[in-house]
């Protein structure tokens, strides 16, 4: 970090005599971890609409998930980011109390769920993968577009957890040497949280609703 | 300086005003039953937006020439006012011309593109590829034979992939490169694309319509006069775009009929 | 100097290595100088190819000089084939629009200046900063690198629709490599712009020194806000769009491709796409890009404007409402691209009201600023000139605008070059009347020399006319029907508009001609300007309280303290007949 950068990250924790009070009270990387979410969660809303507006405008859509092995897959994996995201709290409230040995488990945990997540998710692509799924292939016969939405949609989820849970390895690491503060276990829990969000509209619009008996 | 600016702008403002008054480049003849309602709402926003631009380039430029006097011991002055009565100007007057705009407008935007054509129009079916466009008419049976693109091959002039081996309707389909009606009938097109984007644009039945790849897209109009006309493409369909084109032919019914028989017949 | 708060505190070191200072620095100055300099490259680029076009729809025989260097096959002979137009024509709405007009009002500028502004040593985050310069610099070599494939730049357009843009080489020439690098480009653009986005916003918020309240900021950083945010919402969409896109001609995929098209003899193998997709994403990040091109100029404009008429700007919380109601009314009204695109005709309607409604807006500021100059002793300048022009084609450009928000004369007006000359009034050049205005205004603070002024009002005079000349034609054109992005123009009823064509062609060459002026003017003032004072306009703002060009860090070491809004022109009663922001003198209104 420059002289310059620690001056100026002094300058926005404690908003000294010399600023302008923050209109929302909060750290510059705070605020800024929010507006990325706000631009994230466009970008996701329109490849989600990309998704709505092609089905649609698709006759004859076929459900092409079943109930088992796809959803009770896709329920795991969603009890597996919804529990990472209560172990993330723990991360968040630990740090913010100062107990740093805590905050680290509770990111390890995170982290390792985190992992599990993507590992079933991979999983799951390389089974449909082996069904003759592919961008531009429907085994089942149905619209050979749900296969190119499902893997950009999904994939960009999954890209989003995993430079997130690097995201958390680096953060724990720097945590716990010091390098890094409570405050930035803080902001990486923020963007972890709508890693979650987000998959709480992927999964009932890929996962549950296209789903047959 | 100011007084030289005010008057560019007014040599400027005046010319620009003059050529459009002088109608010196103006639309063509209308020939459709819908033109007329274009026309005027094409009238109407001239002369409405032609006084908003005049007042807004002179008044600025009597301003500025206000504003460059070297009277000594002049001060500024603020607008009487100051910036109340502006924003209420502009949100009455423009307000104004938006409303009525919008409603006398979407009546001649609802004549052609939100009324179904009649039901006696003659229905033609229109392909358009790079870079041209083809023309399907029913033949005797009135019924369109379906539409196969496996089937297409522009070598033996199969342009809109007609099956005629299977497909009963479509062997007396008659397929031509000019769209030719009858004076004063409705006609109603379906437009449909080979491949890329394409659009439908004849400046004197004031109508343009992209043709749609996947859709197919309805379009209908009456001409009332007789000649020919351009048809051309209004949307970049690649580098014969600007070649890309057709013609309209509108006939008496009795000459039509005339050549539609001689067409069937070959 | 002028009196400020003298706190001591200890100046930070600048860098002193020729890489760390020059090329991959963190200083927002040397940031916004270096976003200045591409948009200054690509501007050139851009024209050059203007003129290239110009010429060959006046004199489609002429053979032009070495151009057959550029591309053997696309101009052999130095004549150009009509997909080399197209080319060219790609090319140069792409980089006018996105690496001019997005770089040069908002980048390059409000890099410059806002911090300064607001009071700030840097932006909030120097490191992202340098990374949008950089990123946004790859974007532009991938681009340029189009020229340089086996088939050429793509042909589609600066909108690259689908189908067109999407099938790849059966749809023709340039579709194939060159496509690939405008998509992959324009992705890489969006990182950029939105990593600028951010910072904007947050240095906006968290960095203004003490007493720059919001309602204190210049109206040039309230038009920079804007824009950040607008920004934000209108790339993160275009960045997937362009994804989807790149996956449709790489991977496989048929997002924008419907089943059953035939291109060279061949069915494509894509199915269930739709093609209207495209130009919805596509328009949604497309409308709000022209507030993003336009706004920071009006915000240039309202700044820079009262420092020469030495009287406060009319209506200062209006003004700032209205760039607020024009960003937000900016994502309602992207329907009305789509009028006749096979969009269900119902929704023109709801698409047409929100259109017009911006216009009330955009009337309000405009009558503002012309109430601005009312009584005022102004001060004509060239960055007063390019003021004034900029209202004047601003007016010219916006009437147009109640034509083609209308459906129903859209449906003759659409395509042809009445919204060539609309968009080009408008969003091209007021916009860069706007950036014109700030160059000549803030060169002294950059570069610590004066601009020639003489040199300036020539390019100034030239300018205005030229333009003028240039895009006053169009309207009549497009009301002839003439169609736009025609290589040639075969048909009997456009042979008979050529004359205009010749006229419009010889204009743009002079005007062009004219930039020569300005490149001089910018290159001779570098190094042999007289040497600017701190102060040269009697401006109010942060940015003249300080050195020029400021220290590296903006104010040598002093916290600013605000005291007044920006707009304490003609005060009387006073020493002088303005009041720095940053003096603490109580002013005596009535």
């Amino acid at each position: 970090m420059s002289e310059s950068e620690m001056a100026l990250s002094a300058g926005q924790s404690g908003h000294g005599a010399f600023m302008e009070p923050s209109p929302y009270g909060i750290q510059s990387k705070k605020l800024t971890m929010w507006l990325f979410i706000i631009s994230d969660a466009v970008t996701f809303g329109a490849i989600l609409m990309v998704f709505s507006y092609l089905r649609a405008g698709t006759p004859n859509w076929n459900a092409p998930f079943r109930f088992s092995p796809s959803i009770i897959n896709g329920m795991v994996m969603t009890f597996v980011l919804l529990t990472s995201s209560l172990t993330m709290l723990g991360a968040v409230e630990a740090a913010k109390a100062g107990r740093k040995a805590a905050s680290l488990k509770w990111l390890g945990g995170t982290v390792l769920l985190g992992t599990l997540f993507a590992v079933l998710h991979i999983r799951e692509w390389f089974h449909m993968f082996d069904e003759g799924w592919r961008l531009f292939q429907n085994p089942t016969g149905g619209p050979v577009i749900f296969g190119a939405a499902f893997f950009s949609i999904t994939g960009l989820h999954l890209m989003h957890v995993i430079s997130g849970v690097i995201a958390l390895i680096v953060i724990a690491i720097g945590y716990s040497t010091d390098w890094l503060d409570a405050n930035h276990v803080e902001t990486t829990g923020l963007y972890w949280h709508f890693v979650d969000l987000v998959w709480m509209f992927v999964f009932p619009l890929v996962y549950l609703m296209n789903a047959s008996r | 300086m100011g007084k030289l600016f005010a008057a560019v702008v007014f040599v400027i403002t005046l010319i620009s005003v003059a050529i459009f008054v002088m109608h010196t480049w103006w639309l063509p003849i209308d020939i459709s039953t819908t033109g007329p309602a274009v026309d005027r709402q094409m009238n109407d926003t001239m002369i409405g937006t032609g006084i908003l631009f005049l007042a807004g380039q002179l008044v600025l430029g009597v301003f500025v020439w206000g504003s460059s006097s070297r009277k000594s011991g002049r001060k500024i002055r603020i607008f009487p006012g100051g910036a109340t009565p502006l924003v209420t100007a502009a949100i009455i007057l423009v307000g104004l011309e938006i409303l009525t705009l919008t409603f006398v407008g979407s009546k001649a935007w609802g004549a052609i593109y939100l009324t179904p054509p009649a039901a006696n129009s003659l229905r033609v079916d229109v392909q358009a590829e790079q870079f041209a466009f083809y023309f399907r008419y029913p033949g005797p049976d009135g019924q369109f034979g379906g539409l196969h693109p496996d089937k297409i091959d522009d070598g033996s002039g199969n342009y809109f992939g007609l099956d005629p081996a299977n497909d009963i309707a479509a062997r007396d389909d008659i397929v031509v490169g000019s769209l030719v009606v009858p004076v004063n009938r409705p006609v109603e097109l379906t437009l449909h694309s080979k491949d890329v984007g394409h659009s439908f644009y004849v400046r004197e039945l004031r109508v343009q319509q992209d043709f749609v790849p996947g859709l197919d897209i309805p379009l209908h109009f009456t001409a009332t006069q007789t000649g020919k006309f351009e048809i051309v493409c209004t949307q970049l369909c690649g580098l014969g775009h600007y070649n890309m084109k057709a013609y309209l032919e509108v006939m008496p019914e009795d000459q039509w009929e005339q050549w539609l028989k001689s067409q069937a017949g070959q | 100097m002028h009196e400020t708060s003298e706190h001591a505190v200890h100046q930070h070191a600048p860098p002193t290595s020729f890489i760390r200072k020059h090329i991959f620095s963190l200083d927002h100055k040397v940031i916004g100088k270096q976003y200045y300099g591409l948009a200054l490259l690509a501007v050139f680029i851009g024209m050059v190819l203007s003129w290239l076009m110009r010429i060959h729809l006046a004199w489609p025989t002429w053979p032009i000089p070495g151009l057959d260097k550029l591309s053997a096959v696309g101009a052999p002979a130095g004549v150009m084939t009509p997909e080399y137009y197209l080319s060219l024509m790609t090319m140069h709405g792409t980089i006018m629009v996105f690496f001019v007009l997005t770089n040069a009002p908002f980048a390059a500028f409000g890099n410059y200046f806002l911090p300064i502004q607001i009071g700030a040593e840097d932006m909030a985050f120097p490191r992202f900063n340098m990374m949008s310069f950089w990123t946004t610099f790859t974007a532009f070599l991938v681009m340029i690198a189009a020229f340089f494939v086996t088939d050429g730049p793509p042909i589609s357009g600066w909108t690259a629709y689908a189908p067109l843009s999407a099938v790849g080489k059966d749809a023709g020439p340039g579709l194939a490599m060159g496509q690939n690098l405008w998509a992959i480009s324009i992705a890489i653009f969006c990182i950029g712009s939105l990593l600028g986005a951010l910072n904007f916003i947050a240095t906006t918020l968290d960095l203004r020194t003490k007493g720059m309240s919001l309602s204190r900021m210049p109206y040039s950083t309230w038009a920079w806000f804007v824009t950040a945010v607008i920004s934000l919402l209108a790339f993160a969409v275009l960045l997937p769009a362009c994804i989807l896109l790149i996956l449709d001609r790489t991977a496989g995929t048929s997002f924008f491709i419907p089943s059953g098209l035939v291109l060279s003899d061949r069915l494509q193998p894509h199915a269930g796409g739709s093609v209207l997709l495209w130009q919805h994403l596509f328009w949604f990040f497309g409308h709000p890009e022209v507030y993003i091109a336009i706004l920071p100029s009006i915000g240039i404009v309202c700044h820079i404007l009262p420092v020469f008429a030495r009287k406060p700007l009319l209506g200062p919380r209006a003004t700032i409402g209205c760039m607020i109601a024009i960003g937000f009314l900016s994502y309602m009204v992207w329907g009305h691209h789509m009028f006749v695109s096979g969009m269900n005709p119902f929704s023109a309607n709801l698409f047409s009201v929100p259109t017009l409604i911006i216009t009330i807006p955009a009337t309000i500021l405009t009558l503002l600023l012309i109430g601005t100059v009312y009584g005022a002793k102004m001060r004509f300048t060239t960055p007063a000139l390019f003021c004034l022009g900029f209202i004047s084609v601003f007016i010219s450009g916006g009437i147009s605008g109640f034509f083609l928000a209308q459906p129903s004369l859209d449906t003759y007006l659409h395509a042809t070059y009445f919204v060539v000359a609309h968009f080009h009034f408008v969003m091209a050049v007021a916009s860069i009347f706007g950036v014109f205005a700030a160059t000549y205004f803030w060169f002294p603070k950059m570069y610590g020399r004066m601009m020639s002024d003489t040199l300036g009002k020539w390019h100034f005079w030239l300018t205005f006319i030229g333009v003028y000349c240039i895009f006053m034609p169009m309207h009549y054109l497009g009301l002839a029907g003439n169609v736009r992005r025609y290589s040639a123009f075969v048909d009997d009823y456009l042979i008979a508009l050529i004359p205009v064509h010749k006229f419009i062609t010889i204009a743009a060459l002079a005007t062009g001609a004219a930039q020569l002026i300005f490149l001089f003017n910018l290159i001779w003032s570098r190094f042999r300007g007289p040497i600017a004072p701190d102060n040269p306009w009697e401006g109010t703002s942060l940015e003249w309280s300080t050195t020029s060009p400021p220290p590296f860090d903006n104010f040598g070491g002093r916290h600013m303290v605000v005291y007044q809004g920006p707009n304490e022109y003609g005060v009387e009663g006073t020493a002088n007949d303005y009041v720095m922001q940053t003096s603490p003198e109580k002013i005596v209104t009535g």
